[in-house]
């Protein structure tokens, strides 16, 4: 079996060590005998429909964010949407959460338009939301990351969050939700790098990801022994820090 | 006489001296407190009176080495040379420095000062020094939940060095291309330094390369030559911005182990000149050249700036040497990806068979998102035979990075924060060994603490 995990913008927006994500991703395949290719889109590259299995898409800086936005008007945000529709799995962290709902709305400068997949949208905010952060999902259990981000995203009715914070500030530091889930996608304020810490978020992506192209599968598990400790060691923080 | 600088002086140097009589170290931040609360000019009073003038040096990596080393090479002129030592960068720490080296009348003893500049707390070091030189070593990311974005830095640094005096020189490394755009409108006053080298070029650029991307039109660079993370030989192929000419160029790099470096320096197309260094890795090459450099902009002779260099010691934690229970110990601190990967790098290169203790803090002076250990490329460390054990309050981090990067988990151990890890550690050595331990900053004050009270190192304020 294989998989190719497809790398949006890996170039520019990677971004407090989203990359970590992609790691994980590959190896909790290999460690599985699951052949795992990634591959690195970047602007102005296009992106052919059914080729990829697994997207991921980190966070970065204001100026890559705008490039990223403007790429994604046309064909290949249209691809990546029908994709998503279509049950392909996908991680966005910060900054392409945030392209993933309605619109972002800057302090200065145009307002940068998303692709829609999240009911939900984002706004500057004016003070910075840094920290360790813990979520309850009743989907994937306790969650734990951490968040530094100034945008403020709110869900709209449709938009279900991807859990509740409990310790930290989540979508907007108001209304205690943390991420968008949609089909297989999932968005969250979540650095750290979420997949390695929180494996069962990994695996869930490669099980979705296997199913639409191989049919059933059943994932064999992997002795997460190292993963609960570092897991458990950032909840500890999150307690202290807060 | 100024009574309020007199008196700022005298509290700032009493109360560091009660802070070491109680043993609770080095004792900068709350004497420079007190001076700046007392007089808040007392800084500039005092950094003005130095007929040589200042040198800020300010950069992500190596600001203190490269402070050291222009120290040394200052000394070896024959300077009395006021300089802040025990990496204490923020003005109130400055302050105290300055306050350290001045008599209870409020006169600096000195000459000339070499100040290390905190990336946040440049834009107030030039504002109260008014430097003759400006010494700009790299912008990384590091530490961005303190500081927010790049960007952000890089555009606070624009605005400082625009509001520099006329007369102040600005010696930069162009390998960065945010440090060289920065500096763009210089020009006159611009001393260009980096490295006129293929040999010791990367193969690809590394995953922890941060400011890959053209500040003027957004396209990602080109690189000639990538050296070191972002820095290298670049060109935009959207606008056509690429590093500017050297001024003050370093080759034919030599880097011998964790012993020793050797490169040649030419300046503007002269005669090269050898310089010899005893420390190791390419990014003390950066740091000896941006010394060399500034010294050169100072007027000082090559055959001072080479005794100067030759002479240099580790500075604090960077590559220490300690022995401890008949165990020698290498002492590296890493403070982001970049540091880590070059630490890696060397230990690869140098195919040292030795076991790792890399100790990882999350506290407000280490950055308290450890997201960074993912950024750095633990890879190389997948295929060596010796165990790597982890410690620090997110030692559990760093040992799932390493499981992440291919190494075994038969080769790692979580050893628990210190003082326990270092004993721990140090049992599992046998005698004669040499064990490496890479802590992060109040790792490595913790780790420091430790020894001492095992009766090794002496404390680091003192060297
Ligand atoms: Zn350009």
């Amino acid at each position: 079996m294989e998989l190719i995990i497809c790398w949006l913008y890996g170039r520019t927006m990677n971004i407090y060590g989203d990359r970590g994500n992609v790691l994980a991703l590959a190896q909790r395949c290999r460690w599985r005998g699951i052949e795992a290719r990634v591959i690195e889109l970047g602007v102005g590259e296009p992106l052919e429909p059914g080729r990829c299995d697994i997207f991921f898409w980190g966070g970065g800086q204001d100026r890559e964010q705008v490039a990223a936005a403007r790429d994604l008007q046309g064909p290949k945000g249209e691809t990546l949407r029908r994709e998503i529709e279509e049950g392909a799995p996908l991680l966005a962290i910060c900054g392409g959460y945030q392209l993933l709902g309605h619109y972002y709305r800057p302090h200065r400068g145009e307002t940068l338009p998303g692709l829609g997949v999240f009911d939900a949208w984002t706004e500057a905010g004016s003070r910075r939301m840094i920290g360790n952060v813990v979520v309850e999902s009743e989907e994937f259990g306790e969650l734990v990351g951490f968040e530094n981000h100034s945008g403020r995203t709110f869900l709209g009715p449709q938009g279900r969050p991807l859990g509740r914070v409990r310790i930290g500030w989540g979508n907007n530091g108001e209304d205690k939700t943390e991420g968008c889930r949609y089909r297989n996608a999932i968005g969250c304020y979540l650095h750290g790098p979420v997949l390695p810490k929180n494996p069962q978020l990994a695996d869930f992506l490669i099980e979705a990801a296997l199913r639409r192209r191989y049919g059933e599968v059943v994932l064999p598990p992997l002795d997460d022994t190292l993963e609960r400790l570092a897991h458990s060691s950032a909840v500890r923080r999150a307690q202290a820090s807060r | 006489m100024d009574p309020r600088l007199s008196l700022a002086v005298g509290v700032s140097r009493l109360s560091a001296a009660a802070i070491r009589r109680l043993g609770r170290g080095g004792g900068t931040a709350l004497p420079g407190l007190l001076a700046t609360l007392i007089d808040p000019g007392a800084l500039s009073k005092l950094s003005r009176q130095l007929p040589g003038g200042c040198v800020v040096v300010a950069g992500t990596n190596g600001k203190t080495t490269t402070a050291r080393m222009l120290a040394t090479i200052l000394e070896q002129a024959g300077h009395r040379v006021v300089h802040n030592r025990s990496g204490s960068n923020l003005v109130r720490g400055i302050t105290a420095a300055f306050a350290e080296q001045s008599s209870l009348l409020g006169r600096v003893r000195g000459e000339i000062a070499v100040i290390e500049a905190d990336e946040a707390a440049f834009p107030a070091v030039v504002r109260q020094t008014s430097p003759r030189i400006v010494l700009l070593l790299n912008l990384f990311r590091d530490q961005l939940d303190r500081y927010g974005e790049l960007d952000t830095v890089a555009r606070s640094w624009g605005e400082a060095l625009r509001a520099l005096p006329a007369e102040s020189r600005v010696v930069v490394n162009v390998d960065d291309p945010t440090l060289a755009a920065l500096t763009g409108e210089l020009a006159g006053r611009r001393l260009a330094f980096g490295l006129a080298e293929q040999r010791v070029a990367l193969d690809r650029l590394p995953h922890a390369a941060d400011a890959s991307v053209c500040r003027r039109c957004g396209t990602a660079f080109t690189y000639r030559a990538a050296f070191l993370s972002h820095l290298g030989d670049y060109r935009c192929p959207g606008c056509g911005f690429e590093r500017p000419p050297l001024d003050v160029a370093a080759g034919s790099i030599a880097l011998e182990g964790l012993e020793r470096l050797s490169f040649e320096v030419t300046v503007a197309g002269r005669e090269p000149w050898p310089v010899e260094v005893p420390l190791s890795g390419l990014y003390n090459v950066y740091n000896a050249l941006a010394a060399a450099a500034a010294a050169l902009a100072l007027g000082i002779v090559p055959e001072v700036i080479q005794a100067g260099l030759a002479g240099m010691r580790a500075a604090f934690g960077r590559l220490e040497r300690v022995s401890y229970r008949g165990r020698s110990l290498v002492i590296v601190l890493i403070k982001n990806p970049t540091g880590l990967n070059e630490v890696v790098r060397m230990l690869a290169s140098a195919r040292v068979e030795a076991p790792l203790l890399i100790l990882i803090n999350d506290l407000d002076a280490d950055g308290r998102d450890v997201s960074w250990l993912w950024d750095a490329d633990l890879e190389p460390l997948a295929g060596a035979r010796f165990p790597v054990f982890t410690g620090g309050i997110r030692g559990a981090d760093m040992a799932l990075r390493l499981k992440y990067a291919s190494v075994p988990e038969e080769r790692l151990r979580v050893l628990g924060d210190l003082p326990g890890a270092l004993d721990a550690f140090v049992s599992e050595l046998a005698p004669g060994q040499t064990g490496y331990i890479l802590p992060t900053y109040t790792a490595l004050l913790a780790l420091r603490r430790a020894l001492a009270e095992r009766g090794v190192a002496p404390a680091f304020w003192r060297q």
